[in-house]
């Protein structure tokens, strides 16, 4: 007799992963739900190095010569555009999904670091204008809390038609976040699970776009930039339709992006990652003539500063985060782990940010614990964290001998993989390959 | 009163004009001649002025009001007094698609047709239509009252919250979670007073009633076809 555990096969079809979601949805009968991005791995900047200097090109002194980081946003069309100091802003999230202590947070990292902050599906809370420096006021389908003085008091405006996470989906914000505040912004009954709209309830189409921006424009005295966000699909039509219909700035998502609540399969199955949808908006951009004149905000999976250099190198203006954000204010800290694994789950994976049980105090409603988060000590932790950001990506700048982020250009890329190559239009390493190009794509 | 006339001024001279009674009122009754269906005439106003718009206008008109008294002596595109938050807007002829889309407060008379999603995502404002609503009017409203005296299309109401709606006429359909409710005497002095305030002389008592039965607000796995 063997004494030998017999070994046993994993099935790649059915994994431990798709048993148990089978199990829990004849439990339920309702589908996952959960926050984050997406969980597999899809191409991304991982796959693409920056080729550096050595003899055909030279360096600039880490120490010594300047590397810009500062970006002007809405130079198009907007008599007050917005000058930030570094390429890396803060995206678009709602009160209700996070505690007015993680917005106060989030603006004042922003603050110290020189970039704005953005609201969200729920309204603007004063915690947040308060405290961030450049505010960008989102107009969403929902509508939630929308008012015109508050698009008064904005520096922004960002059109949302969709995000990364889930392109043609609305926003999602279950019962237990919906408090008294929370409910008394977005006038809903109290502990509603609040299912917003996924179109905008006034306008369809880009001709429409087209009013509804001059609408926005004519109401701020054509003042303030109007950003329009999309999350990846079909981003090449996308981007030259929201640039026709009157875009200062073009937020792109990929669909690694975050989110408070989406359906799991939603986050894992729909849209394009990131890396690909790049070079179909820059592509769109220079068709028109525009790329550099309407500005290009990429986010989804922005974690590091290569992620920064990389995404501009590809031709975005700046970048955008969200959930690398939450994680420098406290989200998923180790220090939490204990308590994290009393509701089933552990530091690193915990992403039921829609049930509003966070031990962090950032994605939930419940006073005593949005109370543990210090928003002054969380701000700075965010601002440490952008520092970090723009110092890692000034680095990879200055190796590749530009004098600004913005000088990082395609040419300053190759890809590791043959997928990255063609999604990135970057040659493989060591070669002058792209796969796709030369008569075939777009 | 000043008379603009977007004959000749463009829509931006009108609002800037419009705006820069924020700053100083120094005007109260405008007049604007010839709109000839031009979109986002007067949006974005934050006075008590009075406005009188000589003619069709087209998409947005009063859009995001506040405070201001305007009358259209004419017909108006889509989302006419989007978010308004106060004030009123009379509409003389017809509506287009999602009048009154997400007001917050106000009231919105229009005394012709309003097309497809009269009152979407309503969040306060008052709408009273003395003709006919197209379909899917009041979908996803949250609050506020729709008063129809004529019919309504299809999918009256559907996933609503808490707004009251009142139909004298015939109603196509229901919407989703969307049920005929008892019209009480809260009711009946509500809509009397709706009424009065919209200058229609009806009795509210030819009206039903209709809200939201309430079963979506939480999900539930039974409730996955309404979905
Ligand atoms: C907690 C949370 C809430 C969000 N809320 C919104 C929202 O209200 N509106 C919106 O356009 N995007 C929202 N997003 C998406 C972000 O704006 C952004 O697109 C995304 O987080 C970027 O990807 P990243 O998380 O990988 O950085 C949210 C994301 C998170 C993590």
């Amino acid at each position: 007799m063997s004494t030998h555990e017999p070994i046993l096969r994993e099935s790649a079809t059915f994994d431990r992963l798709t048993i148990q979601e089978i199990q829990r949805a004849a439990e339920t009968g309702i589908y996952d739900i959960r926050g984050g991005g997406t969980k597999r791995r899809v191409p991304h900047f991982d796959d693409l190095l920056l080729l550096g200097s050595s003899m055909s090109r030279y360096p600039l002194e880490g120490y010594r010569e300047k590397c810009g980081t500062d970006v002007w946003l809405g130079t198009r069309f907007a008599k007050k555009p917005l000058h930030l100091k570094i390429p890396v802003t803060i995206a678009g999230m709602s009160f209700g999904s996070l505690s007015a202590q993680a917005k106060e947070a989030l603006g004042r990292g922003a603050t110290i670091a020189g970039t704005s902050t953005t609201t969200g599906d729920g309204g603007m809370t004063p915690e947040e204008r308060g405290q961030s420096q450049t505010l960008v006021y989102q107009y969403l389908p929902s509508r939630y809390g929308m008012n015109p003085d508050d698009i008064r008091k904005a520096d922004a405006i960002e059109v949302v038609l969709g995000q990364g996470a889930k392109p043609g989906g609305g926003g999602m914000l279950l019962g237990m976040k919906v408090t008294e505040r929370v409910a008394g912004m977005r006038t809903l009954p109290i502990g509603v699970d609040q299912r917003s709209a996924s179109r905008h309830p006034d306008w369809t189409g880009p001709d429409d776009l087209a009013i509804k921006i001059a609408e926005l424009r004519e109401i701020t005295d054509w003042e303030k930039p109007i950003y329009v966000k999309i999350g990846a699909t079909r981003t090449y039509y996308d981007v030259k339709l929201a640039v026709k219909a009157g875009a200062d700035v073009i937020v792109l998502d990929g669909m690694q992006g975050g989110t408070a609540a989406t359906q799991e399969v939603f986050i894992e199955h729909v849209g394009i990652p990131t890396l690909p949808a790049i070079p179909q908006a820059v592509q769109a951009l220079q068709e028109m003539d525009m790329h550099r004149k309407v500005q290009l905000i990429v986010s989804g999976g922005v974690r590091t500063g290569a992620d920064v250099a990389k995404a501009m190198a590809l031709g975005a203006d700046a970048v955008s985060i969200g959930t690398a954000a939450l994680i420098a204010l406290g989200d998923n800290h180790p220090n939490l782990d204990a308590e994290l694994r009393k509701i089933g789950s552990a530091a690193g994976f915990y992403d039921d940010w829609h049930e509003g049980k966070d031990p962090a105090g950032i994605t939930t409603q419940d006073p005593e614990l949005s109370k543990r988060l210090d928003p002054v000590l969380a701000g700075r932790r965010l601002a440490n964290y952008l520092s970090v950001l723009v110092l890692e990506a000034q680095t990879m700048a200055r190796a590749c001998g530009k004098s600004h982020l913005n000088n990082l250009d395609p040419d300053d890329l190759v890809a590791l993989t043959v997928e990255a190559a063609a999604m990135a239009r970057v040659p493989l390493a060591g070669t002058k390959w792209i796969p796709g190009q030369n008569g075939s794509g777009y | 009163m000043k008379t603009i006339d977007l004959s000749t001024a463009s829509v931006r001279e009108l609002n800037q004009a419009l705006h820069e009674q924020h700053k100083q009122l120094t005007e109260r009754d405008w007049v604007i001649a010839h709109p000839a269906g031009k979109h986002n005439i007067a949006v974005g106003i934050d006075e008590p002025l009075k406005i009188d718009i000589q003619g069709h206008a087209g998409y947005y008109c009063a859009g995001m009001n506040k405070k201001a008294d305007v009358v259209v002596h004419g017909n108006v595109g889509v989302g006419v007094a989007e978010n308004m938050m106060s004030g009123s807007v009379l509409v003389k002829g017809n509506a287009s698609q999602s009048a009154g889309a997400t007001g917050h407060g106000g009231l919105l008379v229009i005394e012709g047709d309003a097309g497809a999603r009269c009152g979407i995502s309503m969040k306060g404002i008052d709408i009273v239509v003395k003709g006919n609503i197209g379909h899917m009017s009041a979908f996803l409203g949250q609050a506020g009252r729709l008063v129809v005296l004529g019919d309504t299309g299809e999918n009256l109401g559907d996933s609503l919250y808490e707004v009251h709606i009142y139909v004298k006429g015939k109603v196509k359909s229901l919407g989703s979670d969307c049920i005929e409710k008892e019209m009480r005497p809260e009711h009946l002095s509500e809509l009397a007073e709706l009424l009065q305030k919209a200058g229609v002389d009806e009795d509210p008592k030819a009206f039903r009633r209709y809200g939201s039965a309430r079963n979506l607000y939480n999900f539930h796995v039974d409730n996955a076809a309404a979905y």
